[in-house]
């Protein structure tokens, strides 16, 4: 098996993260387009572990680092999403404009 | 290498087809109007993803990847997606249409890039030694060794985004609330 | 991993070699650390304390002071030079180098001194603050914050690298941040904590650019390394010692307040008045100076080929003059004092910029005292009258009769009259101008001194002379209080014997040499004798802005508000409104913040649109101004012409900046892909 082949796989994840990162109104959306995005990674990392073979399995114990946070992030995310949802009844990302000068 | 030496190994067979459901699932993933669907498929994204694990001889990843994502972090989306009451059926106005083509655009070039610098880098090389997978007891080594700082320090972020996640979901009673709850 | 380095004494000021330190050296890292606990126990147990915490606070300092005074007595008797430090990582390789991250301290006679200075004066503000802030919104808050303040700053001067000093660095601003908007209530004062911040900020991206320049070249971020590279006139440090010393300039500049970029500090008197007394004397802004000094033979070495005194000295000589005139026309006592900070600084960085590093050191060393002397008695008087503005205050010297003493103390000291402490040292660093040919410049400082003497003599006639103007009753403040004023007007008072040109305290030396105990010599000059005619011009200049304040102020109580609002055309509101620094300032932020950040998304998102429009816009502007300028409006249209295109774009360029998080992120994406592009092709 080619590394390219992993590596190939994990771009187009990450591309299509992007693209739902940035068409997707709803928050939640937005916040599986990033999960998508941290899988490319991972599969990244573990095509590097199994190309380079370090004797501390490096890759993998950073895709696991990877994992945790992914998980950590979807927490807070999620609870941050329902907070703002609170204030204004709506998940949709265009309609936070506060950040407006 | 030709393509048609590639396709004679059979294990290439099984990526064809674990990779086109990961690709196909992940198109969806960011395409579907429905929001319950799209994360099934990002369900489905992920069980490919730990099939590409196993192939790539990290079986403990692959199945720390099935817990805790398909176990964990998928109800935790659904729940998110009850509790902001997203529509759980077809719903036209999910994707803002105005930003598709720019972002259509950026995605492919961010792939086109992402592509053509693995490719120039890696060519045709072989991954080494699929066979033996990575025994979880040089994992756990290196992971309570020589990464036991990162690993302290990840636990303690994971602690701080459980109470971070608390305090910012739980509600503020109103003032009015607040007299009721004084009264009693 | 842990890696004790003790440099080999090299011959030295101090008669030829220096001792190791022993216990005391070995272990001065608690000086580093104390604050911190004391910050981390206030947090933890301030609030069930009897004095809110301070007893930690207080007590870290007082551990600090034991450790400084034993070093610093050491330091009189045979020289320290010491190094400890710890790997902490190794941040890779450049040129074939390992550059290796360090933490550690540093003893020699430079930081034992600032260890001193930090820890007395430290202390005496602490056990003040604990009278001051009696009853005050989040006391323990603020002691934990004033921990760290006094901590970052003792970090910053251990520091034996760039990178420490850095970390340091960061803490004194982190921490005055949080000190100088302390009564957040007011968006005054988180205005004037953001303008702190934000103007270090500036000043930090010259010291951070400094830092990397100078650490690459040599291959080494430590201070002896620089100093033994600079020394040696090594071939790498020739190269950058320009550039690398005026970054690291800048970044002192902004941290030690040198005009244009002085405008945060009058502003910093936000924070409660032992912040300012801290602030001024003992702890940021003498970073900078600090940090000049620790480089000094990055200076020294290269002085005369590259003429990098001839940049520096003039923005020294700006900020000690004009800044003290701006002290003349402030009402507010702490702005007076803050104005007069300012222009001491000025003197401390001409003095070194010019290549005295005694001189400007020994100016450092008695400002401490006599500075946090001015701004603890302005608090006492403001403690007792309840306003910051001298036209409240008044014939306050029999109410008061300690603080009045010790602040003309410290006044006169300030004001350079002999035999207080501010005479020796001001004197040196005319004696230092004088000796290095600048006599253009040390005649401007002739006449700042003129200015500072002019300026305190108004300040302590409007304050303490005169009648009361203010409302209720003033009475002398608590002996918590009035006791660190009593303790910090002796060394005010006598702090300039130790440094007499030519005289010796006995076996004990003086502070020349004390200061002399550095790796690497520092090569600058030492007067042999006090230049008696030198001398002569400054205690006149010093003696006649006393006789001219007194003149004006002292004499009858009626006219003083009167005499105060004589109003001289042109200058006065020039001086009130600041020369229109802070306006130009505040301008330069807006455009940045708003116009150009607005462009910048403008780019990012709608480019093509706004080309075609951009472009028939000007094409239609350019035809009514034709016919407009040819036809009726002459000169006239030029400018309406110009102001409406600029009003357009403004108001065009206005709706660019959506708040969608989206927009932003693909500007983003965008930008990242070109970079990645742009490696690519490159490699």
């Amino acid at each position: 098996m080619l590394v390219n082949q992993f590596l190939v796989v994990a771009a187009l994840l990450f591309s299509m993260g992007t693209y739902g990162l940035l068409v997707r109104r709803n928050t939640v959306m937005i916040l599986l387009s990033v999960e998508l995005m941290l899988n490319a990674v991972n599969i990244n990392l573990i095509a590097f572990e199994a190309y380079l073979r370090t004797s501390e399995a490096i890759g993998q114990v950073f895709s696991i680092f990877v994992i945790t946070i992914a998980a950590a992030e979807v927490g807070i995310g999620l609870a941050i999403v329902l907070m703002i949802f609170r204030n204004r009844q709506s998940a949709n990302v265009d309609e936070y404009n506060l950040m407006k000068f | 290498m030709t393509f048609a030496d590639w396709l004679s190994e059979p294990v290439n067979w099984v990526y064809l087809a674990i990779g086109a459901a990961v690709v196909a699932s992940a198109f969806r993933v960011v395409t579907s109007q429905n929001v319950v669907h799209a994360a099934l498929y990002l369900v489905a994204t992920l069980a490919g993803t730990a099939g590409l694990f196993l192939m790539m001889s990290a079986e403990f990843v692959a199945w720390t990847l099935v817990l805790v994502y398909i176990g964990a972090v998928i109800v935790l989306f659904l729940f998110g997606i009850m509790i902001t009451r997203a529509p759980l059926n077809v719903e036209p106005g999910l994707d803002n249409p105005k930003a598709r083509p720019l972002a259509a655009v950026v995605s492919l070039s961010l792939f086109v890039l992402l592509a053509y610098t693995s490719l120039q880098a890696f060519g045709s090389d072989q991954l080494t030694d699929v066979g033996t997978p990575t025994d979880t007891v040089t994992l756990a080594e290196s992971l309570i060794g020589r990464f036991v700082l990162p690993f302290e320090i990840v636990g303690f972020v994971l602690l701080a985004a459980l109470v971070g996640g608390i305090t910012i979901a739980r509600r503020d009673l109103t003032p009015l609330e607040e007299e009721e709850r004084g009264a009693v | 991993m842990i890696d004790f380095l003790v440099l080999a004494a090299e011959e030295g000021a101090h008669g030829g070699s220096f001792s190791e330190g022993g216990f005391f050296a070995d272990t001065a890292g608690i000086m580093l650390i104390s604050p911190f606990v004391a910050f981390l126990l206030i947090i933890w147990l301030g609030k069930r304390m009897r004095n809110d915490g301070a007893e930690f606070a207080i007590g870290a300092m007082a551990v600090n002071l034991v450790w400084a005074s034993v070093l610093f007595f050491q330091n009189m008797t045979e020289g320290i030079v010491r190094e400890v430090h710890f790997e902490i990582a190794n941040i890779g390789r450049f040129q074939g180098r390992e550059m290796i991250f360090e933490l550690g301290w540093m003893v020699d006679g430079l930081s034992i001194m600032m260890y001193f200075v930090v820890s007395f004066v430290g202390l005496l503000v602490f056990t003040y603050a604990v009278g001051y802030m009696h009853g005050d919104r989040r006391v323990p808050w603020f002691f934990a914050a004033f921990s760290l303040f006094a901590g970052s700053m003792l970090i910053l001067v251990g520091a034996p690298n760039l990178i420490q000093l850095i970390i340091g660095w960061e803490g004194v601003g982190l921490a005055s941040y949080l000190l100088i908007g302390f009564y957040w209530e007011d968006l005054e004062n988180v205005k004037a904590g953001n303008k702190a911040f934000l103007t270090n900020k500036v000043a930090d991206v010259g010291l951070i650019l400094g830092a990397i320049l100078v650490g690459m070249s040599i291959g080494d971020f430590s201070f002896p390394a620089i100093s033994e590279a600079a020394a040696a006139h090594s071939e790498a440090l020739g190269a950058v010692a320009f550039a690398g010393g005026l970054l690291l300039f800048f970044g002192a500049m902004g941290k030690s307040a040198q005009f244009p970029m002085h405008i945060w500090l009058p502003d910093a008197m936000a924070g409660p008045t032992p912040v300012s007394a801290l602030m001024h004397a003992a702890t940021m802004v003498t970073a900078g100076i600090y940090l000049m000094a620790r480089t000094f033979p990055l200076y020294q070495a290269f002085a005369e080929e590259n003429g990098i005194r001839e940049w520096m000295i003039p923005i020294g000589v700006i900020t000690l003059f004009a800044m003290g005139l701006l002290a003349l026309v402030a009402d507010d006592i702490k702005k007076v004092l803050a104005y007069s900070t300012v222009s001491q600084l000025g003197y401390m960085m001409t003095a070194v910029a010019a290549g005295g590093y005694t001189a400007g050191l020994f100016h450092l060393f008695t400002h401490a005292f006599f500075k946090a002397l001015l701004f603890l008695g302005a608090g006492s008087v403001i403690h007792a009258v309840h306003s910051n503005n001298m036209s409240d205050m008044g014939g306050l010297r029999k109410d008061m009769p300690k603080t009045f003493w010790t602040f003309v103390i410290g006044s006169v000291s300030l004001a350079g009259i002999i035999p207080f402490a501010g005479f020796f040292s001001k004197d040196e660093i005319l004696a230092t101008l004088d000796y290095e040919g600048y006599v253009a410049y040390m005649w401007i400082a002739i006449a700042g001194a003129f200015v500072t003497a002019f300026y305190m003599t108004r300040a302590v006639a409007l304050t303490f002379f005169g009648t009361y103007k203010g409302h209720g009753h003033p009475h002398e403040s608590p002996a918590i209080m009035t006791t660190p004023l009593i303790l910090l007007a002796i060394p005010s008072a006598i702090a300039g014997f130790l440094n007499i040109p030519g005289v010796k305290l006995g076996s004990f030396g003086n502070f020349t040499e004390w200061l002399g105990a550095r790796i690497v010599p520092m090569g600058d000059h030492h007067p042999e004798a006090i230049d008696w005619t030198l001398a002569a011009y400054g205690l006149a200049a010093g003696l006649g802005g006393i006789a001219i304040g007194w003149l004006l102020y002292g004499r009858d109580a009626e006219t003083q508000l009167a005499r105060d609002r004589l109003e001289i055309p042109l200058l006065y509101p020039l001086l009130r409104r600041k020369y229109f620094i802070d306006d130009a300032a505040l301008g330069l932020v807006g455009f940045t913040g708003g116009p150009l950040a607005r462009a910048t998304d403008w780019f990012n998102t709608y480019v093509l649109d706004n080309i075609v429009n951009g472009v028939a816009g000007a094409v239609r502007y350019a035809g009514r101004f034709v016919y407009g300028g040819l036809d009726q409006r002459g000169i006239d249209g030029i400018f309406n012409g110009l102001s409406a295109v600029a009003d357009s774009a403004g108001s065009s360029l206005r709706k660019l900046q959506t708040g969608r998080v989206q927009q932003y992120a693909t500007s983003v994406v965008i930008g990242a892909l070109v970079l990645v592009v742009v490696v690519v092709i490159l490699q």
